[in-house]
């Protein structure tokens, strides 16, 4: 017993001083190593892989090449991509459009019923495990996996939908319905992934606040409202960054379905059409991706400046 | 070699990186199927930069080009396990092993996977010989020195002139081996023609009442599917054909001709007249969807190439097929998009005379027979000499209908800048079919962005 007592009291001393010491002169040399290898592997990395690519990039995002020979067969062409992206290519504004709905929708609906479903399970009802698995188990399918699964839903001439109601609707081909029944796939998803975030957040939520709640004679919605979903803030805050990453990285689904064609165009698709397949406009394709990069930035920015203020505040 | 693989990779970088990582690191995770796309490209450079540097390592002792103790890499765009087009070309390659003594060193490779890579592929360590398509995108890289020279392989014997014509870049030379077809044709079901007493139209005439009887009796006349984007090609390239006439539709496709101009406008405005006959929201139906329909007898008619057949799970006994009827009677009818399949010699391959030798093998009656002999269903053979004994009824009429064309076009995809040909006319097509009245929109929107790509 004596000896548990002790042991802190002989390291708190060392612990406490060390660092002090260390910030103000030198680090121990292996401890300096340390430091220096886990701040420049990453650093390394993140500069090869994320900033050089970036760069690059936009610097090709200027030229013009079919991939055939050596770099130095790239016509330089200035903004003539940018121009022609935002002036001849007709899928580019509806690709914007598509991205903007996605992320409006994905706010609206998924996030909301999500959250509901997790206030009900919550609850520790009968079977509630059951449900939990239920809801979640689309999470686990790639979204390749559920573009298949809903055209065997959505299929105009062979689907279940039209063959149940002995409609005719052109789920996936009709363009200004395709989005719609694409969102509803995703929502599918997306829904599952968000609940389990919040029933996690709500399984962590002090269980004496909403007894206190109770005591003052707070109804179950003003608790959540004004309790439960304060508290849960930094839930809130992942959820709000998955739910943009998401929409800006609609990608896989729409490919699936005709490639991001018709109705379906979303920015990714299109950097994908112009570069991946048989197409090789690696310039035009670069300029695509480059403005996606401006739209995500400001994503980014935002998110970052609030988290950045609210640890200010701190 | 050295600077030839560094220029490689870097390039390979670059191509890597305008993929997907030019996007924040938070959206990185967008483009996973992309990202597995490249990663597979590099994988498989890696593959071949690996194969590359062991052979430059044993390279140095000169062993024999062709023959025993030599090897030649062989690349093909079907996996094992696709069936019979894999089957075909694997027993054809046996079959040149054992012929020549010649080690064939084959390189399957999943057909989509080996069509986007194509270009890295070409420009690093590429195998000596692979296989490819007739067309524009074969004189592309004839252009950009991809592939050799094949003249002096040529003329090969059963291989007639239009192959030939079909094997040659525009600087006059042969860069490419043919070894089957496929026709693209209005094909129908006997059983059902039968029984309604209808009979393939001869003129233009027939053709539009066999349509509107067809409608009578409550058929929709034709199956039409368009949700990946390039089956209505089919139609743009045959109505084309009828309408302005072969040579009219290549230099239009080699970029040479307006697509705002009254002729591509008059394609357009007579595809809007026949869209009543066909089968209604092609967009969301896939070419297997539509080729059901007609199958179970909801549509008379559908305009495709010969394997429609796989989509119907038949061999084909009940299906027969006539050439698009002419429009015309100036241009007539003897013009088809018939898509050749064949094989290159790469230039960046390490043993160019072996390459050479099978190019030329591989377009003999021997190789022909030794791939339908090995799988359940034959191709078409290129060479007149090949046995047809495995056809089917289909496929003898096929050959002899594709024998009678004057003029024999490779698709849209394969006659026109892949570029072009993908990130314009789909979309554009798809805007057609769309909104069929605003064809002076669509013609113009191509121009431009024809403008823009071919500069």
């Amino acid at each position: 017993m004596t000896h548990i007592d002790e042991a802190p009291l002989s390291t708190e001393p060392e612990k406490t001083v060390a660092p002090v010491q260390g910030r103000e002169k030198k680090l121990p040399t292996r401890d300096r190593a340390t430091v220096i290898t886990m701040v420049a592997i990453p650093l390394v990395l993140v500069v090869l892989l994320v900033w050089v690519p970036a760069l690059l990039s936009v610097v090709l995002s200027f030229g013009k090449w079919n991939g055939f020979g050596d770099l130095d067969t790239i016509e330089w062409v200035g903004v003539q991509n940018y121009q022609d992206i935002f002036t001849i290519y007709p899928a580019f504004w509806p690709a914007v459009r598509h991205n903007l709905i996605w992320l409006a929708f994905l706010f609206v609906f998924p996030t909301v019923l999500g959250m509901l479903l997790a206030v009900v399970l919550d609850r520790e009802m009968k079977g509630s495990r059951f449900y939990q698995t239920a809801f979640y188990m689309p999470v686990v399918l790639s979204l390749a996996l559920i573009g298949f699964i809903w055209q065997l839903f959505y299929s105009r001439d062979q689907g279940l939908i039209n063959d149940v109601f002995g409609s005719q609707v052109d789920w996936y081909g009709d363009p200004d319905i395709n989005l719609w029944a694409v969102l509803v796939a995703t929502a599918w998803r997306h829904t599952g992934y968000i609940m389990l975030i919040y029933l996690a957040g709500l399984k962590g939520v002090d269980a004496s606040l909403r007894e206190a709640a109770a005591v003052d004679g707070a109804s179950e919605v003003k608790t959540f409202f004004h309790v439960i979903f304060p508290v849960m803030r930094p839930i809130n805050m992942v959820v709000v960054v998955i739910v943009v990453i998401e929409s800006l990285r609609a990608f896989d689904l729409v490919w699936v379905i005709n490639k991001g064609r018709n109705g379906l165009e979303v920015i990714g698709a299109l950097v994908a059409q112009n570069v991946i397949g048989e197409a090789t406009r690696y310039g035009f394709g670069s300029a695509l991706a480059v403005i996606m990069m401006l739209i995500s930035s400001i994503f980014i920015t935002l998110y970052l400046r609030t988290v950045f203020r609210e640890e200010r505040n701190r | 070699m050295l600077c030839i693989l560094v220029g490689f990779c870097l390039q390979e970088a670059v191509v890597s990186r305008t993929t997907s990582t030019a996007i924040p690191r938070s959206t990185v995770a967008t483009m996973a199927a992309t990202r597995r796309n490249v990663l597979r490209g590099i994988g498989l450079s890696g593959l071949a930069v690996g194969g590359a540097s062991l052979l430059a390592a044993c390279g140095g002792d000169s062993g024999p080009a062709t023959g025993s103790g030599a090897t030649v890499k062989f690349g093909i765009n079907e996996a094992e396990g696709v069936g019979a087009a894999h089957d075909r070309l694997a027993a054809i390659a046996k079959a040149y092993q054992q012929e020549s003594g010649t080690t064939v060193d084959l390189n399957a490779v999943d057909h989509n996977t080996f069509q986007e890579s194509i270009n890295t592929y070409l420009q690093g360590t590429p195998d000596d010989v692979f296989t490819w398509f007739a067309g524009f995108r074969m004189a592309q890289f004839a252009e950009a020195g991809l592939i050799t020279d094949l003249s002096d392989q040529w003329p090969i014997d059963g291989l007639n002139d239009s192959f030939k014509q079909a094997a040659t870049a525009p600087d006059g030379k042969q860069y490419f081996v043919p070894i089957s077809y496929y026709p693209w044709a209005v094909f129908y079901r006997k059983s059902v023609f039968e029984k309604n007493g209808w009979a393939p139209p001869s003129t233009n005439d027939d053709f539009m009442a066999l349509m509107d009887d067809m409608q009578g009796k409550g058929v929709t006349p034709f199956a039409f599917g368009d949700k990946d984007g390039w089956p209505a090609m089919g139609t743009f390239d045959i109505l084309n054909m009828r309408l302005n006439g072969f040579d009219f539709h290549m230099s239009l496709m080699a970029g040479d001709e307006a697509w705002d101009g009254d002729e591509v406008k008059g394609v357009f405005d007579t595809w809007r007249k026949l869209l009543p006959y066909h089968q209604a929201d092609p967009l969301g139906r896939t070419w297997q969807e539509a080729a059901t329909s007609m199958g179970k007898g909801e549509c008379g008619m559908y305009l495709l190439g010969t394997f429609v057949v796989d989509a119907l799970g038949e061999n084909g006994e009940d299906l027969d097929f006539f050439t698009f009827p002419e429009l015309d009677s100036s241009i007539g009818s003897d013009a088809l998009d018939a898509p050749i399949d064949g094989f290159c010699v790469a230039s960046a391959g390490q043993n160019q005379d072996a390459g050479k030798a099978m190019a030329k093998w591989l377009g003999s009656a021997a190789a022909a027979d030794a791939g339908n002999n090995a799988a359940d269903a034959p191709f078409i053979a290129a060479n007149e000499g090949a046995s047809t004994s495995t056809y089917s009824d289909l496929q003898k009429k096929s050959a002899e209908v594709v024998g009678a064309a004057a003029n024999i076009a490779q698709f849209m995809d394969r006659d026109t800048n892949a570029d072009f040909a993908n990130t314009v006319m789909i979309p554009s097509i798809q805007a057609f079919l769309k909104d069929p009245d605003d064809i002076d929109g669509v013609t113009a929107s191509i121009q431009e962005q024809a403008n823009s790509i071919f500069g």
